[in-house]
Order: C-alpha cells, then sequence, then structure tokens
C-alpha cells in the first residue's frame, strides 16, 4: 500500500499534467466568449510531434539536442522528490527542498544552453530574459521553501507538506499566506505566463520562454511542451499542496482534495490571463523581487 | 514665386506648371514651405531629353490650396533634405528611380531597390559598432500572417539603437500598370494598392478620374462614397485597438474589438457585397445604391456596433496594466512628427492638426466633415486614444450623413479625360492622406500615375518612434502605426 501511495504523484503528474493547460486555455477562451480548443489538446499536441521527425539546423550542434532531453529528464526526477499535498513523494531526505530547486535550474540551465547553441539573436535574446528572472525567482523559490521548512520544523518536502495541516495554518497563517502568494507568482513567473511572457503571443521579439525553443522541432519540441506541463504541475502542486491543508490520511480523499485544487488553480491563472495585459520587461524583477520579498516578510514574522 | 496653383482634384495644363530653374526651384520650395506650407509631394517625372523632371506639390492647408511647380534634372542636383526633412523619403526615392543623385543628401540609400542594384533586403544597413551591441533581423518572413518586410534592430541588451526598415518585398508594379489607362483594370489596381485601404484609395482614383473628366457625382455617390469610407475607417481602427490589447497580452478587448470588427466588415458587406468594399465604389458614382429602409437599419446597426465598442474599448482605458505598457512606449515628439511630414491618426496623436477631410476637401467634405481632434503626447497611448476618438467622430458623423443622404443618380457616365492635364486627388483614408497623382497625355490616357499611401510617409517614424525603446515593444509600436507594407511598395 505504502509502495503504491508513493508512486500516485508522480504517476497524476505525468498523466494529467498536459490537462492543466488546456484547463487554462478553455477558462481563457471561456472569458473571450469562445468555446476553446478541447481538454485534450496539448496531449494530441504532444503525439503529434512526437511523431514527426525533427529538424536540426547546421549551425547547432550536440548541445542544442540535448537541452530538451535533460529538461525532460531532471523533470522527472523531481516529480520523484515533490510531494503532492499530503500524498507523499517515493523519494524523500534531508535537504530535498534545494535539490528541487537545483534540478528545476538544471533544466532551465539545458534549454538556455540549447537556445544559445543555436547563434540565433533571437534565442540569444529569449535566453538572457529567461536567465535574468531566473535569477531573482530561484531565491524566492528558495525563500518560500524556507518559510515552510521554518513552520514546519522539517527539512524535506514530504515531512514539510504533511506538516502543513489546518492548525498549522492557524498558528502561522499570516507567514503562510505570504509564502502562498510568493508560490503563486513563482507559478506564473516560472510557466511563463502572463503577466510575465504570454505564451499564445506570436510575436518573437516579446518572448521570453517561446522565442528560446523557436528552433526545436518534432520530439524535441514534444519534450519540451510534455516538460513545461511537469513543470507547471510541479509549482502548481507546491502553492496548491499549500493553500488546501486538508491532511485527512485517507488517500482517495487527500488526492480529490488536490485534485480539485489544481483545477481551481488552472481557472485562476486563466482568469489572470484574463484579466491584465503583460508587464513590461523592466518591471518584471520589480515582480519577482516583490514577491520574494513578501516570504522574507514572512520569514521574519515566524522568527518573531 | 512660380506657383501653379490648384486645389483636390482640380486639373491644371501641364503647360501651366511652370518650370524653373533646380536653384530658383529648390529656393521657392523652401520658401513655401517656411511660410507655412507642407510638402504634399516631391516626384519625378520622365522629362525631356535626358532630363528628369522634379515636381512637387506644396499645400497649404490654411487656404485648401496646393502649389505646384517643377524642375528638370540632369545627373545630380542639390537635395532639398538638409533644408526640408520632409523630402528625404522622395529624394531617395527620386535617386534609386531615376538615377539622380540628390546632392548633400544625409542618408541616400534605396526606399525599395535601386535600378540595377541589388535586389530588394540587400541594402548598406546602418549598424552601430561596440563589443556589447548586438543585431536583431527580424523578417521578411514573420511568425504571424502579416506581409513580408525586413527590420533589422541594432541593440544595446534589450534598448534599441536604431531600427533599420527595408521594405519593397511586396513591389508589384502598380504605377507601372497604371500607366496608359484608364482601362477596364485600372480601378480594381487602385483598389489593391493596399487591401485594407479599398474604399480610400477606390475613392482617390475615382476622385482623379471624375476631376479630370471635370464632371461631379451626385450628392448621394458623394453620401454613399463617404459612408464607404468612414466605415473601413471605424473597421480598421478598431480591429487595430483589439490587436493592440492582443499585442500586451489583453484578452478581452483583443476578442472583443476582432469580433466587432467582423461586424463593421459584415455591415459593409451587407450595402455592396463585400466586406472590403471592393467593386463599389465606380468612376461616375457608386456601384449600388443604398434604399431608405437600409439606411434606417445601417443607422440602428451602427448605433449598437458603437455601444458596443464603447464598452470594449472601456475595458483598455480602465485597465491599468494596459495603460501602463500604451503610455510613454513609443514617443514621436511632435517637432519629429512636423519634420518627418506624416500624416493620419499617428500625426495628429503627436499635435499635428492636419486631416484632409477638413484641410483640403473634396466632394462631401466640402459641405461637412467629422469633428477632427488632436492628442498630445504622441506615445502608443495617444496613438490609441487617437483611433478611438476617430471611430466615435466617424459614428457621430455617419449618423448626420444618414439621417440626410442627398439625392441624386448613383452612376454617371464619364466622358474622355482632359489632354495634357495634371491633377492631384486626395482622400484621407484611416491610416492617414492618400495622394494619387495623374499626369496625362495628348489623348487623355495616363502618362504617369504616382501613388502615395500615407504608409509611404509614416514608415520612418515607426524607426523614429523605436529609438531608444525597449526592443520587447516593437510590436506594440508598430501596431499603433499599423502601416501597410504593399501599399509603400506598390
Amino acid at each position: 500500500m505504502a509502495a503504491f501511495a508513493s508512486v500516485i504523484s508522480p504517476v497524476c503528474a505525468l498523466v494529467l499534467g498536459p490537462l492543466l493547460l488546456a484547463l487554462i486555455n478553455r477558462t481563457k477562451a471561456f472569458v473571450a466568449g469562445r468555446r476553446g480548443p478541447p481538454l485534450l489538446q496539448p496531449y494530441f499536441d504532444i503525439a503529434k510531434y512526437l511523431r514527426r521527425g525533427a529538424v536540426y539546423g547546421d549551425a547547432t550542434s550536440w548541445v542544442f539536442r540535448l537541452g530538451p532531453v535533460v529538461n525532460l529528464t531532471v523533470l522527472f526526477a523531481a516529480l520523484l522528490i515533490v510531494p503532492w499535498g499530503a500524498i507523499r513523494s517515493p523519494l524523500s531526505f534531508s535537504g530535498d527542498l534545494i535539490v528541487v530547486a537545483g534540478l528545476l535550474a538544471v533544466g532551465r540551465f539545458a534549454i538556455v544552453l540549447a537556445a544559445l547553441d543555436t547563434g540565433s539573436s533571437f534565442e540569444g535574446m529569449g535566453a538572457s530574459r529567461e536567465v535574468h528572472f531566473a535569477a531573482l525567482a530561484e531565491p524566492a523559490l528558495l525563500l518560500a521553501l524556507a518559510v515552510l521548512a521554518r513552520v514546519t520544523g522539517a527539512l524535506s518536502l514530504t515531512p514539510i507538506y504533511q506538516g502543513i495541516t489546518a492548525s498549522a495554518w492557524v498558528a502561522a497563517l499570516p507567514t503562510l499566506a505570504l509564502a502562498a502568494m510568493t508560490l503563486l507568482v513563482l507559478a506564473l513567473v516560472e510557466n511563463s505566463r502572463i503577466p510575465v511572457d504570454d505564451p499564445t503571443t506570436h510575436l518573437e521579439l516579446t518572448m521570453i520562454h517561446e522565442v528560446m525553443v523557436l528552433d526545436h522541432s518534432g520530439p524535441d519540441l514534444g519534450y519540451i511542451h510534455y516538460a513545461a506541463a511537469l513543470k507547471l504541475w510541479i509549482l502548481g502542486g507546491l502553492l496548491v499542496g499549500l493553500v488546501m491543508p486538508l491532511r485527512s490520511g485517507a488517500l482517495w480523499l487527500d488526492g480529490s482534495a488536490m485534485l480539485l485544487g489544481m483545477a481551481i488553480l488552472a481557472v485562476v491563472i486563466g482568469m489572470i490571463e484574463s484579466a491584465m495585459a503583460r508587464y513590461r520587461l523592466v518591471h518584471v524583477p520589480q515582480f519577482i523581487v516583490g514577491a520574494a520579498t513578501l516570504s522574507v516578510v514572512g520569514f521574519i514574522l515566524i522568527l518573531v | 514665386m512660380a506657383f501653379a496653383i490648384t486645389s483636390n482634384a482640380i486639373p491644371l495644363p501641364i503647360a501651366a506648371v511652370p518650370v524653373v530653374e533646380v536653384d530658383a526651384f529648390r529656393r521657392d520650395v523652401l520658401t513655401a514651405i517656411v511660410a507655412g506650407g507642407r510638402l504634399l509631394l516631391l516626384i519625378g517625372l520622365p522629362g525631356d531629353g535626358r532630363a528628369t523632371r522634379l515636381l512637387a506639390a506644396i499645400a497649404d492647408d490654411a487656404r485648401g490650396a496646393i502649389a505646384v511647380c517643377s524642375t528638370d534634372v540632369t545627373d545630380a542636383y542639390p537635395a532639398l533634405t538638409p533644408d526640408c526633412p520632409s523630402a528625404h523619403y522622395f529624394e531617395r526615392e527620386i535617386a534609386e528611380q531615376y538615377g539622380i543623385e540628390p546632392e548633400g543628401h544625409p542618408w541616400l540609400k534605396p526606399v525599395r531597390f535601386p535600378l540595377g542594384g541589388p535586389t530588394i533586403g540587400e541594402a548598406d544597413f546602418y549598424s552601430v559598432a561596440g563589443s556589447e551591441i548586438h543585431e536583431v533581423a527580424v523578417g521578411p518572413v514573420h511568425a504571424g500572417v502579416i506581409e513580408p518586410g525586413h527590420f533589422r534592430f541594432n541593440c544595446h541588451g534589450e534598448r534599441v539603437i536604431h531600427l533599420e526598415i527595408s521594405l519593397g518585398y511586396q513591389h508589384r508594379g502598380v504605377e507601372r500598370a497604371l500607366r496608359g489607362g484608364p482601362d477596364r483594370r485600372s480601378l480594381y489596381l487602385a483598389e489593391t494598392v493596399a487591401g485594407d485601404t479599398t474604399a480610400g484609395h477606390a475613392t482617390a482614383y475615382c476622385q482623379l478620374f471624375e476631376g479630370l473628366a471635370e464632371r461631379e457625382c451626385s450628392a448621394r455617390a458623394n453620401a454613399l462614397r463617404v459612408i464607404a469610407l468612414e466605415l473601413e475607417r471605424i473597421a480598421n481602427h478598431i480591429g487595430d485597438l483589439g490587436a493592440l490589447a492582443g499585442d500586451v497580452g489583453f484578452l478581452p478587448a483583443a476578442s472583443y474589438c476582432g469580433r466587432l470588427r467582423g461586424d463593421v466588415l459584415n455591415l459593409t458587406a451587407e450595402l455592396n457585397g463585400s466586406r472590403l468594399g471592393r467593386g463599389w465604389i465606380r468612376p461616375g458614382g457608386i456601384a449600388r445604391d443604398i434604399g431608405s429602409d437600409e439606411l434606417r437599419e445601417l443607422k440602428r446597426r451602427l448605433s449598437d456596433a458603437g455601444r458596443n465598442m464603447r464598452n470594449a474599448v472601456d475595458l483598455l482605458w480602465k485597465s491599468s496594466s494596459v495603460r501602463a505598457r500604451f503610455e510613454n512606449t513609443g514617443v514621436l515628439r511632435h517637432e519629429a512628427a512636423a519634420d518627418l511630414g506624416i500624416v493620419g491618426p499617428a500625426a495628429r496623436a503627436s499635435g499635428i492638426d492636419r486631416d484632409t477631410r477638413r484641410d483640403l476637401p473634396a466632394a462631401l467634405y466640402r459641405a461637412r466633415h467629422p469633428t477632427i481632434t488632436v492628442g498630445d503626447n504622441g506615445d502608443v497611448f495617444a496613438r490609441a486614444l487617437q483611433r478611438w476618438r476617430e471611430i466615435e467622430h466617424s459614428l457621430g458623423f455617419l449618423a448626420d450623413v444618414l439621417d440626410d443622404p442627398g439625392s441624386g443618380t448613383t452612376a454617371s457616365a464619364i466622358p474622355s479625360l482632359a489632354p495634357d492635364a495634371v491633377i492631384l486627388s486626395l482622400v484621407e483614408g484611416w491610416r492617414g492622406e492618400i495622394v494619387h497623382l495623374a499626369v496625362t497625355d495628348a489623348a487623355g490616357h495616363f502618362a504617369h500615375y504616382k501613388i502615395l499611401d500615407p504608409s509611404f510617409r509614416n514608415w520612418f517614424a515607426l524607426a523614429f518612434a523605436m529609438r531608444g525603446q525597449p526592443i520587447m515593444d516593437f510590436p506594440l509600436c508598430n501596431k499603433s502605426f499599423n502601416l501597410s507594407y504593399c501599399g509603400h511598395d506598390l
């Protein structure tokens, strides 16, 4: 039973990850008065890319081919460590929260290198923006996780998330709320959502993440899309697991609550994207640093 | 000063246009501009023998008059640009089309492609040097479904130091094809100068045609043309406001405005069978009259559309995240706009009080015109707001026109055209002032035909507005001007 319970979290992520993107798109379509693509569209897209051949530019080397594979692999690895609310992860060890942040950074590094490998000015521009914002977003993630570690007194993600119960919320409401806000901003920043990036734009000059992957095609692009879905799932799971403090111990109940929470998160992201325009690039750092500051304030609150 | 004075769509005998020495030409043109005139156009015409005839038209907006003069040049002449910056683009075109060098032109390079020179897109691009400078080349194939054009950004990090625009990919020889006309193709060529300005260019062509034949359309036909022009203006403006919202990722306004543009295009289609108004405006009048029931229905539907547009556009003005993107982005200062001689809503958003419908009107606009307002800041926000104000004014104006659409026959036959004449026909299209110029030969055929789409005069303003801007804001700036590639390339 314990073995079964521990694979639920990664399996749900692998199967349901792309559905989150579909829900966001459906929400945006609904607000705009459109019907929107089918819920399975992201799966169709990934399947389509996997069936296709890949085209590689003459200027690219093995670094370019390695990027999407490394990126997807590290996200698989991260899924083994990240719990899903009350549902424990297959792997748990002291300090694993730093390993998760590191794995996300490695994936980003691989994609950035692949982008630079093309020698295209577009992709270089995208890589520069991505790294610039990541340098601010990574400390924010670590700060938020540090707050959670401090509140729950644990140093591993699974015990941390098992410690976030209703009573923990009662005891440290402002602190946890501030950390949750940081995680919400990070879910937008790291997954290239509005107001930071625009996942639907066709305008290369304005893109951040999308412009880095312009040269990828076929299975490589499929890996990138799938990895993006998994990343959204991981960061979304960290947020939903925090704000949804149901820890009943019953697998089906905790799992259903998490599923519902993830769906609500997708709708919330869809609503945010429908309600506001993108920031100017120069304002994005303020947005991320502001989010990190919230966690700092939360940390100070718990210390005093 | 030696000028022949004419006005919008009034022909002049070609013999009446003075031909003076180059120095006198230069002095006269500059004097007229210092006195408040505006360089309407400066073009080359095939002259006698080896010479090329330069013809300049200067608009006196306050009096509604156009002054024309010309000179013959061979090989080279002292450029006007150092003293009259708005001549810079015209002189570049003359240099590439006739091989004549405007001496002292600060930046002579092809507008499209030089005679016998390199092909389109191969130009001596201006570039900024330095270890931290990088160049971003975009196009001519773009990610969106838009026309081809090449943009080259010299950037320092995210900041654009200079933007080079290289056009010409849409060159299809429209002006050359119009020579020898008018024939059955001419109207259709004029309509397709820029697909989104069908009514504008068709009206300019028909006005020119009727002017040369010295015929006037009935009040009814003129009113229907105004309906076509103003519907085109409203459709394009609301569509662009939606596209501006889309460019900053603001979905609600983008979706609603896109739909409302469709509503206006559909209205146009119900009136004449074509969403873009193709084949509606004809020399001598208009192809299809509108019944009084239809007029009433049109008025009702426009008032509904106006209300919906106000709701959709209010989303834009009320969203602080949108205003944060629009304000102070892509500023084109009043002085720069005046120096560059730009036209249309982009000029008015920079505080230049210039509108052909009021200043150099023809046909129905002589009797009445919509309210004309100007903005001041010259940023993306000012251009967006200007578009919206023009929608409002056009809706109000259309309501008046629909109440009193005039009477008379909507189609009349046109006799042959005046021989050996020159005529300028101006129309305020949605993008700005459209100029058509024709010179007729002894048989009354077009010996020369020149079309100035507002894009021709405004493209450089886009490059100017991008200086010092974040490269990320280029699509937004570009859309706020929304210039035509094919209207420029011809």
